[in-house]
């Protein structure tokens, strides 16, 4: 146990002291993944109340022919403008992205509306261009609301109950709460989470073999009168300090993060007070065992330093897989996944972020099956160590 | 006092040591001498219990390296070919890392570590980090990390290599004191004068084998040859040749 804790202290002392560890463990992990996070979230937040309190200026050609029309636009916060001159050079600069909608009135529209026959509009728009075609649905909602208070008008005219068009009174009602609202984007923590948590220990991981035998540093140490157990179990759990270190970090820049973030505008209050951080913390370290060890593991196998901070490159990747096709299939918490490490912790974690009730049968599995896969990769490692190709 | 018997060791279809046999006893220095690739790491690397043999045995102060390898470690230190240094501490906590594992007892620590490197002569950059190091200033940090522990048994492997002359000069004083200290001291080297001028026994290996086992004076008389360097040239025909 001594001998453990004094390879334990030395890998600790040794990688605080490199620029490189330190940086991947205080720095990339816990800023990197919040900063992103913010500028996501900031985006669309800005999107949607733009929809809403931003002017929207629409090029209107012939506006002449219909004044109660332009009218009306108006009153619904669309900034009527001049448009092209022709209907082909209309259609020529939505094309060319020049104007991103045109609404083009005939000049027989006021004729057609006098008739009482469906009075001609175009809109021209280009449905591939998402950003346009929000402004397009904005347009179209209006000529819809025109639509319907001319039919209003013409029915009473005659005598009849407009109401007789509205056969339906659809009423939606929005059971879910801001708070699971909040899941689609904050699921995204989960990913993050797991790659401060990776990053924070990839040095270490890697410097227990490749990074011992590239600097020679290997065979005086296992000429030493301790086992290899040891040493390897020594190194895992430095892994495992900074791996937390990270990890914790990251939670707190996050939750540093989303007290600042406007996220009501959109409807959204997360769950993620000083009590969920710390769950999560809890729920994350089983992981942080797993992760030491696998990436101690996969970094065992290679030749070299570099070809080790390739493989654990990728490495990275990997445990989001699960987290990424579970959030695109944006499945539901089952009790099988609850033994897939990672994925079982990133469906607790949206479930206490929606504040939703927690499973804790599910808690139990996940905390479980991580740990003993963790425990299990952490034998193998210390197997391998006990190899004589660990001196390359 | 460290005996090798008969001991193997291949590494897939390379042979590279067929059948070692030497003793090394206690207040002598021995010398493994032989051209690169000869087998001098490989059987080093046995003795001090990084490689499993496939045959043979070897025994350190009565203790069978395979059967109780921790056992062995503790009787010897060891400095590994091109010994690595952690370049983000310094010199004496590079040293003190190893006195902990080596289990000694942590009231004494600080005094052993302070009298090893006024032994070899590292006070004057104990307290800097070792990146950075001269060859000659690693080997040294290394050597007293490999003695902290004052070891009875001390296997050294190449260890004048990339060393100036000072360096050299001193490394030989240190091997000297340590076998007036009654130590057994068992050394790699592919320089004849190195090994001429220091050990008592010499052990010439080639094509990881034996050629010839014997004091300087012995190899002489046996080879015909005046001179050691003729001496060693012969020896290692004899094996190629057969």
């Amino acid at each position: 146990m001594r001998t453990v804790l004094t390879v334990f202290v030395k890998e600790v002392i040794d990688n605080l002291r490199d620029r490189r560890t330190l940086a991947s463990a205080l720095i990339m992990g816990p800023i990197f993944g919040p900063i992103f996070f913010a500028f996501v979230i900031n985006l669309s937040i800005e999107r949607s109340i733009e929809d809403v309190e931003r002017p929207l200026e629409l090029k209107v050609l012939g506006q002449e022919h219909a004044p109660n029309l332009v009218r009306f636009l108006r009153s619904r916060n669309i900034d009527v403008v001049d448009g092209t001159l022709s209907r082909d050079a209309a259609i020529e600069a939505v094309k060319t992205g020049a104007h991103d909608i045109v609404l083009i009135i005939p000049d027989t529209f006021g004729q057609q509306l006098a008739d009482t026959v469906p009075a001609k509009l175009e809109l021209v728009s280009d449905q591939a261009n998402t950003d346009a075609d929000r402004e397009a649905r904005r347009v179209r909602n209006a000529l819809a609301a025109y639509n319907q208070q001319l039919a209003t008008i013409r029915l009473s005219a005659r005598g009849v109950n407009p109401l007789l068009l509205m056969p339906l009174n659809i009423d939606e009602i929005d059971v879910s709460t801001a708070s699971g609202r909040s899941a689609m984007l904050l699921g995204m923590m989960s990913y993050f989470f797991v790659f401060a948590t990776l990053m924070g220990g990839m040095y270490l991981a890697i410097d227990a073999t490749a990074g011992e035998r590239e600097r020679g540093s290997l065979e005086p140490l296992l000429s030493l009168p301790v086992t290899r157990d040891q040493l390897i179990f020594g190194k895992i759990a430095a892994t495992c300090l900074f791996m937390a270190l990270s990890l914790t970090l990251s939670l707190l820049s996050f939750y540093v993060v989303l007290k600042f973030l406007p996220l009501q505008q959109i409807g959204m209050t997360p769950n993620f007070g000083p009590g969920v951080v710390l769950a999560s913390l809890l729920l994350f370290t089983p992981f942080i065992l797993l992760g030491a060890a696998l990436m101690t593991l996969v970094a065992s196998f290679t030749k070299s330093y570099r070809e080790a901070q390739t493989w654990l490159s990728v490495l990275l990747i990997a445990p989001t897989m699960p987290i990424l096709i579970v959030s695109i299939l944006t499945l539901r918490p089952k009790l099988e996944f609850m033994f897939i490490p990672s994925l079982s912790q990133h469906l607790l974690l949206v479930d206490m972020v929606k504040n939703e009730p927690v499973n804790n049968l599910h808690v139990a599995i996940s905390v479980l099956s991580t740990f003993v896969f963790g425990i299990l990769l952490t034998w193998i490692c210390a197997r391998l160590y006990r190899r004589e190709g660990l001196l390359g | 006092m460290i005996s090798v018997n008969e001991i193997h060791k291949s590494f897939g279809a390379i042979r590279a040591v067929r059948g070692v046999s030497f003793t090394a006893p206690d207040g002598k220095i021995t010398g493994l001498l032989g051209p690169n690739g000869a087998g001098k790491s490989t059987t080093l690397r046995v003795l001090y219990t990084v490689l499993k043999p496939d045959q043979g045995s070897a025994v350190i102060d009565g203790i069978d390296v395979v059967t109780d390898s921790l056992g062995a470690r503790q009787r010897m230190g060891a400095l590994p070919h091109g010994s690595g240094l952690y370049p983000h501490l310094t010199a004496r906590e590079n040293i003190a890392y190893f006195a902990h594992l080596c289990g000694l007892d942590r009231t004494e620590i600080d005094d052993r570590v302070d009298e090893i490197i006024k032994l070899l002569e590292i006070e004057d950059f104990a307290e800097r980090r070792t990146k950075g190091f001269s060859q000659g200033q690693r080997t040294k940090v290394s050597l007293a990390r490999a003695l902290v522990h004052d070891p009875q048994n001390i296997l050294l492997d190449e260890p004048s290599n990339g060393l100036d002359v000072m360096a050299t000069r001193s490394l030989r004083h240190l091997i000297l004191k340590l076998k007036d200290a009654g130590r057994c001291v068992l050394f790699s080297s592919h320089v004849m004068q190195e090994v001429a001028a220091l050990c008592d026994d010499i052990c010439i290996i080639a094509r990881g084998q034996v050629a010839i086992n014997d004091s300087a004076d012995g190899i002489r008389e046996r080879t015909g040859c005046d001179n050691l360097e003729d001496a060693f040239v012969h020896a290692i025909h004899r094996v190629a040749d057969d």
